[in-house]
């Protein structure tokens, strides 16, 4: 059995160190180089994407022609306050245990963040499952549990689950907390915006993964733009980067997948099914972008009783966004967290002023903590 | 190779461990768990003091049973340096609270280039803790003073109030003499300096985290918790003044003692991602929960800043110590960027490890 462990735990490895082979690399940035002749932007959806290309380092090693712009995809980014608010409020109620995944809990609401409200006696818990949650309301029939749904495409099923367990099981002391957010409509959204230089878009892998890419054929026709599924290894944002290069030099727009050993046209039936079972889709607020119409998902009216809002009778308290914050801009790629005055003076990891400080996704958290000192590109912008 | 000696180690560290467990059954009591006329001073004290600590702590010279404190031969200069432990599980793979209070404070002395010698144990205990776990904690503590060559001479022990506590604390303080090829200063680490780490890093981190409520996941990962004084001696005898400077990355991990330093020093330095020793299972665990093993908690690794002429073959033969197999050179000290810590990753990209801010948070997806 442990022979079996060892050799599964190596074949994961080399699979893995296959898309982080430098060779490789070194590779695509001479192939990139020789093919860019214009200067473009290429929005990467997913803040796992910038991520990965801030810490790789892979933004700096770029030809100058291109513009790497951070999009909306960081779920913690765009979750608007009111809903933090609310987290908050609630993890202060008697008898409330507030489960939530780690990154949501030190994002400011606009009182205070969950972090906050831990250190003044809330039991606010961080787990890594929404399933953990539904275990701790089994445990704890006399508490009320409410987990803070938070995510995209990709964590909705997850949290669906959890709700279809605890309706199996009869778990009357388990809610969620509703705030999921959708990637095309946010898409639409950046390219509706009159001042959006996005020229081409690379799609979420992990979104693809669960939902399949039939939504985005119709994108790449009404916008005109090459959009590419990409993965988040440094070989995978490379192929990707290369892939949107060639498209827009040869004045062509299509779908393209360059994540083909995870995202197949139809996605997970099984995840997608669990979604559909359990949400709905809603409006959503965006932090800094606003409303986007049909870009969230709320509990559908059989599984109504779940809802932490409707439970506790929640306020829908406004959202209120710090004025000096350039999140939505910086959200929709029209400005870089560099271009914000803000941005390492006032607004910090340790005091952030917008959302996308707090995460290590969020595009201002990752400038931060893994742009270099060196030819930094962004500062000539 | 390394991963097999370093498997081996594990192993006769856990016989060690084992053999102590055994020779340490737990005495009869009359009560399950402690309460708080366990920590008034009276009878119930002297009893549970009498039946658990003085019977582990027994043949040492030093301990003073009755008095308030211990008389200790000291030549020289001393060492000195204390801390406090109160982490959650109090047991863990690995390891527990125990030995931790004893290597980290052992650590720190040696990490100062002295000898240990003495150290003091306080325990804050919470009511309602069960005799079991105090003894088994006492019993790791035996084990790692024992290993590290440490005497324990004075002590104190209170009880709280349930739910002023946290099963227990263990506040230990260590007092050891300097070596004498020792100078260890911060204005000693100059442009060229090498730095070296003992072991691979991010074990403990990771593996607390792996027993966690909430953040449970199986692995093999087992806590690093171990003594260094033994092998920072040698390499004091071996390279003395060549050794520059020696730090413990514990809290806040690599990147944080780095960037203290680099502060302190208003030089930069430069690190190589894929110099740095880390077990496949941690460096796994790492990505999974979306953490940096850079920032990640160790407990029985050092760093050290060496004469460059000198670096290789200090790696060499520190790998030849206990616990020093996986020892590298994972970068260099530089003029540039002062008080900045860069990192060239594996396809030569730069970027800023910062100092890390509040805990690391695993990520949603």
């Amino acid at each position: 059995m442990l022979f079996i462990c060892e050799r599964l735990k190596n074949v994961q490895v080399k699979f893995i160190s296959e898309f982080r082979d430098p060779e490789q690399v070194k590779l695509l940035l001479e192939k990139i180089k020789t093919t860019v002749t214009k200067r473009w932007s290429i929005m990467e959806v997913c803040g796992g994407q910038t991520h990965s290309l801030v810490k790789n380092g892979i933004i700096n090693m770029l030809p100058e022609e291109i513009t790497m712009v951070h999009g909306p995809g960081c779920p913690v980014c765009v979750t608007p306050p009111h809903l933090i608010d609310q987290a908050v409020e609630l993890s202060q109620k008697k008898g409330v245990i507030l489960c939530s995944f780690g990154d949501m809990i030190r994002v400011p609401g606009n009182s205070m963040s969950l972090l906050q409200a831990k250190a003044r006696g809330a039991d606010v818990r961080i787990l890594y499952s929404p399933l953990d949650a539904v275990k701790i309301a089994a445990e704890n029939p006399d508490k009320e549990v409410v987990f803070f749904a938070v995510g995209f495409e990709t964590t909705a099923p997850a949290n669906g689950l959890a709700v279809i367990h605890a309706k199996k099981m009869g778990i009357k002391n388990f809610s969620i907390l509703v705030s999921h957010v959708l990637v095309p409509p946010a898409i639409k959204a950046v390219m509706d915006d009159p001042e959006t230089r996005v020229d081409a878009f690379l799609a979420a892998g992990h979104v693809m993964t669960v939902m399949g890419y039939q939504e985005y054929f119709s994108l790449v026709e009404d916008y005109k733009v090459p959009i590419v599924i990409t993965g988040f290894e440094p070989v995978d944002l490379l192929q990707g980067i290369l892939m949107v290069v060639s498209q827009l030099e040869k004045g062509q727009f299509s779908l393209e997948n360059q994540y083909t050993r995870m995202v197949n046209p139809q996605g997970n039936p099984a995840a997608m099914g669990v979604m559909k079972e359990v949400f709905e889709i809603a409006p959503q607020q965006w932090r800094g972008i606003g409303e986007i119409p049909d870009s969230g998902l709320r509990l559908k009216d059989t599984y109504q009783t779940f809802d932490a809002a409707q439970r506790f009778e929640l306020k829908t308290l406004k959202s209120a966004e710090n004025s000096d914050c350039i999140a939505g801009l910086v959200l929709k790629g029209i400005k870089k967290p560099v271009e914000c005055p803000m941005f390492g003076k006032v607004c910090t990891p340790e005091n952030p002023l917008g959302a996308p400080m707090v995460s290590s996704e969020g595009a201002c958290a990752a400038y931060y903590h893994f742009a270099t000192v060196f030819p930094d590109k962004t500062k000539d912008e | 190779m390394n991963d097999q000696m370093d498997r081996l180690q594990k192993i006769f560290d856990m016989t060690d461990r084992i053999k102590m467990q055994l020779q340490c059954p737990m005495p009869e009591l009359d009560y399950e768990i402690i309460t708080l006329a366990h920590g008034s001073g009276g009878k119930l004290t002297n009893a549970l003091l009498e039946s658990t600590v003085f019977q582990l702590f027994t043949e040492n010279d030093g301990i003073e049973r009755r008095h308030d404190g211990a008389l200790i031969p000291m030549d020289g200069k001393a060492v000195f340096s204390t801390d406090s432990f109160v982490i959650s599980p109090i047991f863990f793979p690995g390891g527990n609270i125990g030995e931790l209070a004893v290597n980290g404070t052992v650590n720190d002395v040696a990490m100062c280039g002295g000898i240990p010698k003495y150290l003091s144990l306080a325990f804050i205990i919470e009511e309602g803790m069960k005799i079991k776990d105090l003894w088994e904690v006492l019993v790791g503590i035996k084990y790692a003073a024992e290993k590290a060559g440490v005497t324990i001479v004075t002590g104190d022990t209170k009880v709280v109030e349930k739910g002023k506590g946290d099963k227990i604390f263990i506040n230990t303080t260590g007092i050891g003499t300097l070596h004498p090829n020792a100078d260890i200063r911060i204005s000693n680490i100059k442009p060229g300096d090498k730095i070296v780490v003992s072991g691979q890093i991010a074990t403990h981190g990771i593996a607390i985290l792996s027993v966690r409520r909430g953040l449970e996941f199986e692995s093999d990962i087992e806590s690093d918790t171990r003594n260094l004084n033994k092998s920072v001696e040698k390499m004091l005898d071996l390279y003395g003044n060549q050794i520059h400077l020696m730090r413990d990355p514990t809290r806040g991990g690599v990147s944080s003692t780095l960037n203290e330093l680099a502060r302190d020093t208003k030089l930069g330095f430069e690190l190589e991602q894929s110099s740095l020793p880390m077990d496949k299972q941690v460096s796994g665990a790492c990505e999974m929960l979306g953490l940096d093993p850079l920032y990640v908690a160790n407990e029985g690794i050092f760093l050290a800043f060496v004469e460059a002429s000198v670096a290789d073959a200090f790696v060499e033969d520190l790998r030849k110590h206990e616990y020093g197999q996986d020892a590298a050179i994972i970068g260099t000290v530089v003029e540039d960027h002062p008080g900045t810590v860069l990192i060239r990753s594996d396809f030569g990209g730069m970027r800023v490890v910062h100092m890390q801010v509040g805990e690391q948070l695993p990520r949603i997806c």
